[in-house]
Protein backbone atom coordinates (compact mmCIF):
# COMPACT_ATOMS: atom_id res chain seq x y z
CA UNK A 1 0.00 0.00 0.00
CA UNK A 2 0.82 3.69 -0.48
CA UNK A 3 1.09 4.05 -4.12
CA UNK A 4 0.87 7.45 -5.73
CA UNK A 5 -0.44 8.77 -9.09
CA UNK A 6 0.21 12.31 -10.15
CA UNK A 7 -1.51 13.46 -13.07
CA UNK A 8 -1.95 16.23 -15.17
CA UNK A 9 -0.52 18.52 -12.04
CA UNK A 10 -0.68 22.08 -11.86
CA UNK A 11 -0.60 24.71 -9.37
CA UNK A 12 -0.37 28.54 -9.75
CA UNK A 13 -0.34 31.68 -7.38
CA UNK A 14 -1.60 35.06 -7.60
CA UNK A 15 1.05 37.51 -6.26
CA UNK A 16 0.25 40.54 -4.46
CA UNK A 17 0.68 42.80 -7.23
CA UNK A 18 -1.89 40.20 -9.23
CA UNK A 19 1.15 38.52 -11.36
CA UNK A 20 0.21 34.71 -12.24
CA UNK A 21 3.02 32.90 -11.22
CA UNK A 22 3.19 28.97 -12.27
CA UNK A 23 4.51 27.30 -9.88
CA UNK A 24 4.24 23.33 -11.17
CA UNK A 25 3.44 22.89 -14.75
CA UNK A 26 1.78 19.40 -15.84
CA UNK A 27 3.28 16.99 -13.24
CA UNK A 28 2.80 13.54 -14.32
CA UNK A 29 4.63 10.75 -12.06
CA UNK A 30 3.65 7.55 -10.35
CA UNK A 31 5.06 5.63 -7.34
CA UNK A 32 4.80 2.24 -6.65
CA UNK A 33 3.88 0.94 -3.33
CA UNK A 34 6.89 1.03 -0.69
CA UNK A 35 9.21 3.08 -3.21
CA UNK A 36 11.49 5.60 -1.79
CA UNK A 37 11.95 8.51 -4.07
CA UNK A 38 13.50 11.55 -3.83
CA UNK A 39 12.62 14.89 -5.09
CA UNK A 40 15.45 17.48 -5.91
CA UNK A 41 16.32 20.94 -7.41
CA UNK A 42 17.06 24.56 -6.74
CA UNK A 43 15.28 26.74 -4.79
CA UNK A 44 11.81 27.83 -6.29
CA UNK A 45 11.20 24.84 -8.13
CA UNK A 46 8.29 23.52 -6.27
CA UNK A 47 9.12 20.62 -4.66
CA UNK A 48 7.67 21.43 -1.42
CA UNK A 49 4.63 22.64 -3.01
CA UNK A 50 4.36 19.46 -4.86
CA UNK A 51 5.05 17.65 -1.32
CA UNK A 52 2.15 19.66 0.45
CA UNK A 53 -0.46 19.32 -2.47
CA UNK A 54 0.34 15.68 -2.18
CA UNK A 55 -0.26 15.87 1.68
CA UNK A 56 -3.50 17.90 1.18
CA UNK A 57 -2.24 20.99 3.01
CA UNK A 58 -2.25 22.76 -0.71
CA UNK A 59 -4.45 22.21 -3.76
CA UNK A 60 -4.00 22.16 -7.26
CA UNK A 61 -5.32 24.71 -9.60
CA UNK A 62 -5.84 21.49 -11.85
CA UNK A 63 -5.29 18.13 -12.11
CA UNK A 64 -5.03 15.50 -9.14
CA UNK A 65 -3.52 13.57 -7.13
CA UNK A 66 -4.13 9.72 -5.80
CA UNK A 67 -2.80 7.82 -3.07
CA UNK A 68 -3.87 4.09 -3.66
CA UNK A 69 -6.67 5.14 -6.10
CA UNK A 70 -8.37 7.70 -3.99
CA UNK A 71 -8.31 11.30 -4.63
CA UNK A 72 -6.53 13.67 -1.93
CA UNK A 73 -8.72 16.32 -1.04
CA UNK A 74 -7.36 17.32 2.24
CA UNK A 75 -5.22 15.23 4.44
CA UNK A 76 -6.15 12.11 5.46
CA UNK A 77 -5.34 8.90 7.49
CA UNK A 78 -3.09 7.31 5.08
CA UNK A 79 -0.65 10.16 5.02
CA UNK A 80 1.75 11.22 7.16
CA UNK A 81 4.30 13.96 7.35
CA UNK A 82 7.78 15.14 8.62
CA UNK A 83 8.40 19.28 8.84
CA UNK A 84 11.99 20.73 7.67
CA UNK A 85 11.52 22.77 11.13
CA UNK A 86 10.69 21.78 14.16
CA UNK A 87 7.11 20.67 14.46
CA UNK A 88 6.73 18.89 17.86
CA UNK A 89 4.03 20.88 19.81
CA UNK A 90 6.48 22.23 22.83
CA UNK A 91 3.80 21.53 24.91
CA UNK A 92 3.25 18.07 24.94
CA UNK A 93 6.49 15.35 25.70
CA UNK A 94 7.90 13.15 24.08
CA UNK A 95 4.90 10.35 24.30
CA UNK A 96 2.23 12.35 24.36
CA UNK A 97 3.71 13.91 21.05
CA UNK A 98 4.10 10.01 18.94
CA UNK A 99 0.56 9.42 20.61
CA UNK A 100 -1.03 12.55 19.47
CA UNK A 101 -2.49 11.24 15.98
CA UNK A 102 -3.75 8.08 17.84
CA UNK A 103 -5.40 10.19 20.30
CA UNK A 104 -7.21 12.13 17.87
CA UNK A 105 -8.13 8.71 16.12
CA UNK A 106 -10.24 8.25 19.36
CA UNK A 107 -7.68 4.95 20.98
CA UNK A 108 -7.39 4.92 24.48
CA UNK A 109 -4.76 6.47 26.52
CA UNK A 110 -3.08 2.90 27.91
CA UNK A 111 -3.32 1.47 24.06
CA UNK A 112 -2.08 4.64 22.42
CA UNK A 113 0.48 5.48 25.06
CA UNK A 114 1.84 1.21 24.42
CA UNK A 115 1.65 1.67 20.34
CA UNK A 116 3.65 5.43 21.14
CA UNK A 117 6.22 3.83 23.28
CA UNK A 118 6.93 1.21 20.25
CA UNK A 119 7.64 4.02 17.79
CA UNK A 120 10.08 5.86 20.27
CA UNK A 121 11.94 2.73 20.88
CA UNK A 122 12.18 2.22 17.05
CA UNK A 123 14.12 5.68 17.15
CA UNK A 124 15.78 4.67 19.91
CA UNK A 125 14.85 7.72 22.49
CA UNK A 126 12.93 5.36 24.84
CA UNK A 127 14.74 6.93 27.75
CA UNK A 128 13.17 10.36 27.15
CA UNK A 129 9.60 9.48 26.39
CA UNK A 130 8.63 11.47 29.38
CA UNK A 131 11.13 14.97 28.14
CA UNK A 132 9.48 17.58 26.66
CA UNK A 133 10.95 19.08 22.80
CA UNK A 134 12.86 21.86 24.36
CA UNK A 135 15.19 18.89 26.45
CA UNK A 136 15.88 17.63 23.29
CA UNK A 137 18.82 18.02 20.77
CA UNK A 138 17.66 18.99 16.60
CA UNK A 139 18.26 15.32 15.70
CA UNK A 140 16.48 14.07 18.75
CA UNK A 141 13.31 16.63 17.80
CA UNK A 142 13.39 15.16 14.36
CA UNK A 143 13.72 11.84 15.52
CA UNK A 144 10.36 12.20 17.70
CA UNK A 145 8.86 14.06 14.44
CA UNK A 146 9.35 10.29 12.73
CA UNK A 147 7.85 8.45 15.19
CA UNK A 148 5.10 10.49 15.69
CA UNK A 149 4.43 10.44 11.64
CA UNK A 150 4.87 6.81 11.82
CA UNK A 151 2.85 5.91 14.92
CA UNK A 152 -0.73 6.16 12.90
CA UNK A 153 0.71 3.64 10.64
CA UNK A 154 0.54 5.74 7.11
CA UNK A 155 0.74 4.01 3.79
CA UNK A 156 2.67 7.18 2.60
CA UNK A 157 5.30 8.69 4.25
CA UNK A 158 5.87 12.40 3.10
CA UNK A 159 9.40 14.21 4.34
CA UNK A 160 9.88 17.91 3.21
CA UNK A 161 13.60 18.59 4.24
CA UNK A 162 13.52 16.82 7.58
CA UNK A 163 17.64 16.87 8.08
CA UNK A 164 17.83 20.16 6.41
CA UNK A 165 18.90 22.03 10.11
CA UNK A 166 20.78 18.88 11.38
CA UNK A 167 24.34 18.72 11.14
CA UNK A 168 26.26 16.71 8.74
CA UNK A 169 27.68 13.98 11.02
CA UNK A 170 23.72 13.69 12.74
CA UNK A 171 22.15 13.92 9.27
CA UNK A 172 24.73 10.66 7.85
CA UNK A 173 23.20 9.20 11.04
CA UNK A 174 19.28 9.84 10.56
CA UNK A 175 19.43 8.61 7.02
CA UNK A 176 21.04 5.12 8.02
CA UNK A 177 18.15 4.88 11.31
CA UNK A 178 15.48 6.18 8.07
CA UNK A 179 16.55 3.34 5.89
CA UNK A 180 16.60 0.73 8.96
CA UNK A 181 12.94 2.14 9.64
CA UNK A 182 11.96 2.68 5.63
CA UNK A 183 13.05 -1.49 5.29
CA UNK A 184 11.33 -2.60 8.70
CA UNK A 185 7.98 -1.03 8.19
CA UNK A 186 7.79 -0.81 4.69
CA UNK A 187 5.73 2.56 3.63
CA UNK A 188 6.02 5.18 0.45
CA UNK A 189 8.42 7.69 1.33
CA UNK A 190 8.29 11.25 -0.64
CA UNK A 191 11.94 12.70 0.96
CA UNK A 192 11.92 16.41 -0.87
CA UNK A 193 15.85 17.38 -0.51
CA UNK A 194 18.37 20.01 -1.57
CA UNK A 195 21.52 17.36 -1.08
CA UNK A 196 21.81 15.34 -3.95
CA UNK A 197 24.28 12.98 -1.69
CA UNK A 198 21.47 12.70 0.66
CA UNK A 199 19.18 11.94 -2.40
CA UNK A 200 21.48 9.56 -4.10
CA UNK A 201 22.56 7.89 -1.00
CA UNK A 202 18.27 6.90 0.54
CA UNK A 203 16.35 6.75 -2.97
CA UNK A 204 14.91 4.20 -5.52
CA UNK A 205 14.73 7.07 -7.81
CA UNK A 206 14.95 11.06 -7.49
CA UNK A 207 12.73 13.10 -9.38
CA UNK A 208 14.69 16.20 -10.55
CA UNK A 209 12.45 19.63 -10.49
CA UNK A 210 13.34 22.81 -12.74
CA UNK A 211 12.18 25.76 -11.83
CA UNK A 212 10.07 28.54 -13.26
CA UNK A 213 7.68 26.86 -13.92
CA UNK A 214 8.09 23.73 -11.96
CA UNK A 215 8.26 20.51 -14.35
CA UNK A 216 9.93 17.75 -13.86
CA UNK A 217 13.21 17.69 -15.61
CA UNK A 218 13.88 13.98 -15.40
CA UNK A 219 13.64 10.68 -13.53
CA UNK A 220 16.75 9.02 -12.69
CA UNK A 221 16.77 5.18 -11.28
CA UNK A 222 19.36 4.35 -8.73
CA UNK A 223 20.26 0.94 -8.85
CA UNK A 224 22.76 0.72 -6.62
CA UNK A 225 22.26 -1.51 -3.53
CA UNK A 226 21.87 -1.05 0.07
CA UNK A 227 23.94 0.03 2.43
CA UNK A 228 25.48 2.26 -0.57
CA UNK A 229 29.08 3.56 -0.13
CA UNK A 230 29.20 7.31 -0.82
CA UNK A 231 32.52 7.02 -2.04
CA UNK A 232 31.65 4.24 -4.67
CA UNK A 233 32.81 5.82 -8.34
CA UNK A 234 29.10 4.71 -8.94
CA UNK A 235 27.53 6.68 -6.46
CA UNK A 236 30.12 9.78 -7.43
CA UNK A 237 28.80 9.36 -10.43
CA UNK A 238 25.45 9.84 -10.67
CA UNK A 239 25.38 12.40 -7.84
CA UNK A 240 27.86 14.54 -10.49
CA UNK A 241 25.40 13.64 -12.87
CA UNK A 242 22.09 14.98 -11.03
CA UNK A 243 24.45 17.98 -9.68
CA UNK A 244 25.13 18.98 -13.87
CA UNK A 245 21.14 18.84 -14.01
CA UNK A 246 20.24 21.26 -11.45
CA UNK A 247 20.31 25.03 -12.01
CA UNK A 248 23.60 26.94 -12.06
CA UNK A 249 23.64 29.33 -9.09
CA UNK A 250 23.13 25.74 -7.10
CA UNK A 251 25.67 24.02 -8.13
CA UNK A 252 28.24 26.33 -7.46
CA UNK A 253 26.94 26.32 -4.06
CA UNK A 254 27.35 22.32 -4.13
CA UNK A 255 30.59 22.90 -5.59
CA UNK A 256 32.06 25.20 -3.05
CA UNK A 257 30.37 22.31 -0.36
CA UNK A 258 32.50 19.55 -1.94
CA UNK A 259 35.88 21.19 -2.72
CA UNK A 260 35.52 22.21 1.72
CA UNK A 261 35.18 18.18 1.91
CA UNK A 262 31.92 18.23 3.27
CA UNK A 263 30.57 15.35 1.09
CA UNK B 1 28.76 16.09 53.19
CA UNK B 2 26.78 18.12 55.51
CA UNK B 3 26.18 20.65 53.00
CA UNK B 4 24.79 18.24 50.44
CA UNK B 5 23.01 16.69 53.60
CA UNK B 6 21.15 20.32 54.44
CA UNK B 7 20.44 20.50 50.77
CA UNK B 8 18.52 17.30 50.68
CA UNK B 9 16.19 18.61 53.78
CA UNK B 10 16.48 21.76 52.07
CA UNK B 11 18.33 24.10 54.67
CA UNK B 12 19.55 26.99 52.75
CA UNK B 13 23.47 26.93 53.31
CA UNK B 14 24.89 30.13 53.36
CA UNK B 15 28.54 28.95 51.44
CA UNK B 16 30.21 31.60 51.64
CA UNK B 17 27.18 34.39 49.05
CA UNK B 18 26.25 36.92 51.22
CA UNK B 19 26.17 39.09 48.41
CA UNK B 20 25.77 36.60 45.32
CA UNK B 21 22.77 37.50 43.25
CA UNK B 22 20.30 35.68 45.21
CA UNK B 23 21.38 36.56 48.96
CA UNK B 24 18.23 38.17 50.87
CA UNK B 25 20.55 40.74 51.99
CA UNK B 26 20.10 42.97 49.24
CA UNK B 27 16.13 42.73 49.51
CA UNK B 28 16.67 43.39 53.63
CA UNK B 29 18.64 45.99 52.97
CA UNK B 30 16.77 48.04 50.80
CA UNK B 31 13.56 47.37 52.61
CA UNK B 32 15.25 48.24 56.08
CA UNK B 33 16.49 51.74 54.65
CA UNK B 34 13.31 52.46 53.49
CA UNK B 35 11.58 52.27 56.83
CA UNK B 36 14.15 54.32 58.53
CA UNK B 37 14.09 56.68 56.00
CA UNK B 38 10.52 57.47 56.36
CA UNK B 39 10.44 56.91 60.00
CA UNK B 40 13.33 59.77 60.26
CA UNK B 41 11.06 61.57 58.00
CA UNK B 42 7.93 61.69 59.23
CA UNK B 43 9.24 62.04 62.89
CA UNK B 44 11.85 64.49 62.67
CA UNK B 45 11.01 66.48 59.56
CA UNK B 46 6.88 66.52 58.98
CA UNK B 47 6.05 66.20 62.45
CA UNK B 48 2.22 65.75 61.79
CA UNK B 49 0.78 62.04 61.76
CA UNK B 50 -1.90 63.88 59.60
CA UNK B 51 0.38 64.62 56.55
CA UNK B 52 2.81 61.47 57.01
CA UNK B 53 1.81 58.73 59.35
CA UNK B 54 5.19 57.29 60.48
CA UNK B 55 6.17 53.37 59.92
CA UNK B 56 5.88 52.70 63.72
CA UNK B 57 1.93 54.81 63.56
CA UNK B 58 0.82 52.71 61.11
CA UNK B 59 2.10 49.35 62.76
CA UNK B 60 -0.05 50.42 65.56
CA UNK B 61 -2.66 51.55 63.47
CA UNK B 62 -2.74 48.15 62.02
CA UNK B 63 -3.08 46.29 65.21
CA UNK B 64 -5.88 48.25 66.11
CA UNK B 65 -7.66 47.53 63.08
CA UNK B 66 -7.38 43.98 63.05
CA UNK B 67 -9.47 44.26 66.86
CA UNK B 68 -11.53 47.04 66.20
CA UNK B 69 -11.58 47.19 62.15
CA UNK B 70 -13.58 45.64 59.28
CA UNK B 71 -10.66 44.32 57.42
CA UNK B 72 -11.73 40.54 56.91
CA UNK B 73 -14.68 42.14 55.56
CA UNK B 74 -13.31 44.18 53.48
CA UNK B 75 -11.33 41.72 52.49
CA UNK B 76 -13.84 39.52 51.72
CA UNK B 77 -15.65 42.48 49.86
CA UNK B 78 -13.03 43.65 47.47
CA UNK B 79 -12.10 39.76 46.79
CA UNK B 80 -15.77 39.41 45.92
CA UNK B 81 -15.50 42.57 42.89
CA UNK B 82 -12.39 41.50 42.08
CA UNK B 83 -13.46 37.66 41.11
CA UNK B 84 -16.67 39.23 39.94
CA UNK B 85 -14.81 41.66 37.48
CA UNK B 86 -11.81 39.37 36.59
CA UNK B 87 -14.44 36.17 35.57
CA UNK B 88 -16.48 38.04 33.30
CA UNK B 89 -13.51 39.08 31.52
CA UNK B 90 -12.07 35.62 30.91
CA UNK B 91 -15.87 34.64 30.66
CA UNK B 92 -16.16 37.04 27.96
CA UNK B 93 -12.69 38.04 26.74
CA UNK B 94 -11.78 34.25 26.26
CA UNK B 95 -13.92 33.26 23.81
CA UNK B 96 -14.10 36.52 22.05
CA UNK B 97 -10.37 36.57 21.88
CA UNK B 98 -10.48 32.68 20.45
CA UNK B 99 -12.92 33.86 17.93
CA UNK B 100 -11.35 36.98 16.40
CA UNK B 101 -7.81 35.72 16.52
CA UNK B 102 -9.32 32.49 14.66
CA UNK B 103 -11.62 33.36 12.05
CA UNK B 104 -10.79 36.18 10.45
CA UNK B 105 -14.28 36.78 9.62
CA UNK B 106 -14.82 37.73 13.16
CA UNK B 107 -12.23 39.57 12.99
CA UNK B 108 -12.93 42.09 10.46
CA UNK B 109 -16.54 42.35 12.04
CA UNK B 110 -15.36 42.50 15.51
CA UNK B 111 -12.22 44.64 15.15
CA UNK B 112 -13.97 48.30 14.68
CA UNK B 113 -16.36 47.42 17.99
CA UNK B 114 -13.54 46.74 19.81
CA UNK B 115 -11.22 49.67 19.13
CA UNK B 116 -14.32 52.26 19.69
CA UNK B 117 -14.93 50.68 22.86
CA UNK B 118 -11.28 50.07 24.41
CA UNK B 119 -10.14 53.94 24.45
CA UNK B 120 -13.09 54.86 26.90
CA UNK B 121 -11.42 55.14 30.19
CA UNK B 122 -12.70 52.03 32.45
CA UNK B 123 -13.82 54.86 35.18
CA UNK B 124 -15.79 56.66 33.04
CA UNK B 125 -18.25 53.51 33.27
CA UNK B 126 -18.43 54.33 36.88
CA UNK B 127 -22.34 56.48 36.55
CA UNK B 128 -23.55 53.97 34.01
CA UNK B 129 -22.27 50.78 36.20
CA UNK B 130 -24.12 52.46 39.28
CA UNK B 131 -27.40 53.32 36.82
CA UNK B 132 -27.84 49.60 35.56
CA UNK B 133 -26.72 48.19 38.41
CA UNK B 134 -27.45 49.97 41.64
CA UNK B 135 -24.96 50.46 44.43
CA UNK B 136 -23.95 46.56 44.34
CA UNK B 137 -21.13 44.43 44.14
CA UNK B 138 -22.24 43.94 40.28
CA UNK B 139 -22.07 47.18 39.77
CA UNK B 140 -17.96 47.41 41.15
CA UNK B 141 -17.20 43.93 39.16
CA UNK B 142 -18.84 45.79 36.27
CA UNK B 143 -15.96 48.53 35.97
CA UNK B 144 -13.54 45.94 37.10
CA UNK B 145 -14.49 43.90 33.96
CA UNK B 146 -14.59 46.84 31.94
CA UNK B 147 -10.94 47.67 32.62
CA UNK B 148 -9.90 44.14 32.29
CA UNK B 149 -11.53 42.41 29.25
CA UNK B 150 -9.43 44.45 26.86
CA UNK B 151 -5.97 43.03 27.67
CA UNK B 152 -7.42 39.54 28.43
CA UNK B 153 -9.14 39.76 25.14
CA UNK B 154 -6.71 41.44 23.06
CA UNK B 155 -3.79 38.95 24.67
CA UNK B 156 -5.69 35.75 23.44
CA UNK B 157 -6.35 37.58 20.20
CA UNK B 158 -2.55 38.04 19.66
CA UNK B 159 -2.00 34.39 20.93
CA UNK B 160 -3.75 32.79 18.19
CA UNK B 161 -2.69 35.08 15.68
CA UNK B 162 1.05 34.14 16.93
CA UNK B 163 0.43 30.46 16.65
CA UNK B 164 3.23 28.85 13.60
CA UNK B 165 1.39 27.39 11.27
CA UNK B 166 3.73 24.13 11.18
CA UNK B 167 1.54 23.20 14.63
CA UNK B 168 -1.63 24.01 12.52
CA UNK B 169 -0.52 21.60 9.35
CA UNK B 170 0.94 18.88 12.16
CA UNK B 171 -2.04 18.99 13.83
CA UNK B 172 -4.21 18.65 10.43
CA UNK B 173 -1.76 15.51 8.81
CA UNK B 174 -2.34 13.49 12.53
CA UNK B 175 -6.16 14.07 12.08
CA UNK B 176 -6.89 16.93 14.23
CA UNK B 177 -9.25 18.39 11.61
CA UNK B 178 -12.19 20.19 12.95
CA UNK B 179 -11.56 23.82 13.55
CA UNK B 180 -13.18 23.11 17.50
CA UNK B 181 -10.15 20.70 17.54
CA UNK B 182 -7.36 22.40 16.34
CA UNK B 183 -8.17 25.37 18.79
CA UNK B 184 -8.62 22.74 22.09
CA UNK B 185 -5.38 20.78 21.21
CA UNK B 186 -2.99 22.74 18.89
CA UNK B 187 -4.37 26.90 19.27
CA UNK B 188 -5.50 27.25 22.54
CA UNK B 189 -2.34 25.37 24.47
CA UNK B 190 0.21 26.67 21.74
CA UNK B 191 -1.15 30.45 22.71
CA UNK B 192 -1.52 29.55 26.95
CA UNK B 193 1.95 31.32 27.57
CA UNK B 194 0.20 35.22 25.62
CA UNK B 195 -3.17 34.30 27.66
CA UNK B 196 -1.35 34.03 30.86
CA UNK B 197 0.07 37.42 30.06
CA UNK B 198 -2.97 38.74 29.26
CA UNK B 199 -4.31 37.65 32.43
CA UNK B 200 -1.80 39.17 34.73
CA UNK B 201 -1.77 42.84 33.12
CA UNK B 202 -5.80 42.26 33.02
CA UNK B 203 -5.10 41.47 36.96
CA UNK B 204 -3.23 44.24 37.23
CA UNK B 205 -5.96 46.59 36.16
CA UNK B 206 -8.62 44.80 37.52
CA UNK B 207 -6.78 45.88 41.21
CA UNK B 208 -6.64 49.68 40.03
CA UNK B 209 -10.46 49.65 38.89
CA UNK B 210 -11.69 47.95 42.23
CA UNK B 211 -10.32 50.71 44.03
CA UNK B 212 -11.49 53.16 42.05
CA UNK B 213 -15.00 51.53 41.52
CA UNK B 214 -15.44 51.24 45.31
CA UNK B 215 -14.79 55.02 46.32
CA UNK B 216 -18.11 55.61 44.57
CA UNK B 217 -19.82 54.20 47.56
CA UNK B 218 -21.25 50.93 45.38
CA UNK B 219 -20.76 48.72 48.69
CA UNK B 220 -20.46 49.38 52.62
CA UNK B 221 -17.26 47.38 52.55
CA UNK B 222 -14.15 46.56 50.49
CA UNK B 223 -10.18 47.69 50.82
CA UNK B 224 -10.70 50.54 48.28
CA UNK B 225 -14.01 51.80 50.11
CA UNK B 226 -12.05 51.86 52.97
CA UNK B 227 -9.63 53.88 51.99
CA UNK B 228 -12.00 57.02 50.85
CA UNK B 229 -14.14 56.09 54.45
CA UNK B 230 -10.96 56.77 56.31
CA UNK B 231 -9.84 60.19 54.45
CA UNK B 232 -13.17 61.50 55.30
CA UNK B 233 -12.73 60.68 59.01
CA UNK B 234 -9.12 62.82 58.61
CA UNK B 235 -7.88 58.76 59.69
CA UNK B 236 -4.43 58.97 57.31
CA UNK B 237 -2.94 56.30 59.37
CA UNK B 238 -5.83 53.98 58.37
CA UNK B 239 -5.69 55.73 54.83
CA UNK B 240 -1.39 54.07 54.33
CA UNK B 241 -2.73 50.60 56.54
CA UNK B 242 -5.31 50.37 53.78
CA UNK B 243 -2.82 51.66 51.27
CA UNK B 244 0.23 48.81 51.57
CA UNK B 245 -2.89 45.90 52.28
CA UNK B 246 -3.81 46.52 48.71
CA UNK B 247 -0.42 46.27 47.55
CA UNK B 248 0.40 43.15 49.63
CA UNK B 249 -2.79 41.48 47.76
CA UNK B 250 -1.76 42.53 44.45
CA UNK B 251 1.44 41.53 45.06
CA UNK B 252 0.44 38.07 46.66
CA UNK B 253 -1.97 37.35 43.86
CA UNK B 254 0.28 37.95 40.91
CA UNK B 255 3.21 36.04 42.83
CA UNK B 256 0.84 32.90 43.00
CA UNK B 257 -0.52 33.29 39.42
CA UNK B 258 2.75 33.49 38.14
CA UNK B 259 4.04 30.65 40.71
CA UNK B 260 0.97 28.56 39.93
CA UNK B 261 1.03 28.83 36.00
CA UNK B 262 5.15 28.24 35.66
CA UNK B 263 4.49 24.85 37.69
CA UNK B 264 1.59 23.81 35.87
CA UNK B 265 0.50 24.72 32.48
CA UNK B 266 3.38 26.84 31.18
CA UNK B 267 6.14 24.00 32.98
CA UNK B 268 7.15 23.24 29.04
CA UNK B 269 8.30 26.55 28.54
CA UNK B 270 10.93 26.05 31.05
CA UNK B 271 14.22 26.74 29.22
CA UNK B 272 12.29 27.89 26.14
CA UNK B 273 13.38 31.75 25.03
CA UNK B 274 9.99 34.38 26.38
Amino acid sequence: MGSVEISHLNREFIRDDGVRVVALSDINLSIADDEFVSFVGPSGCGKTTLLRIIAGLDTATSGEVRVDGSLITGPGQKVGMVFQEYSLFPWRNVISNVAFGLQMRGISKEERHNIARKYISLVGLSQFEKSYPYELSGGMRQRVAIARALATDPDLLLMDEPFGALDAQTRNHMQCELLDIWETKKKTILFVTHSCDEAVFLSDRIVVLSPRPGFIREVIPIPISRPRDRTNKEFIDLRRGILGMIEEEEREKERVKCKSGNL
Amino acid sequence: MSVQLARIVGIKVMTGNLLGPRSPVYIIFSISALLIFWQVLADVIVQNPFILPSFTDIVVAFYALLFVGTLPMDFAVSMTHFFIGLGLSLLVGVPAGILIGWYPVANRLLDPLIELIRPIPPLAWIPFAIVWFGLTDLAAGFVIFIGSVFPVLINTYEGFRNIPRVFVEAGRMLGCSSNAALIRHIAFPAALPHLAAGFRVASGVAWMCLVAAEMFGVSRFGLGQKIWWYYNLHQMDNVMVYMLILGFVGLIIDYFFRFGMSRTLLKWREGEVN
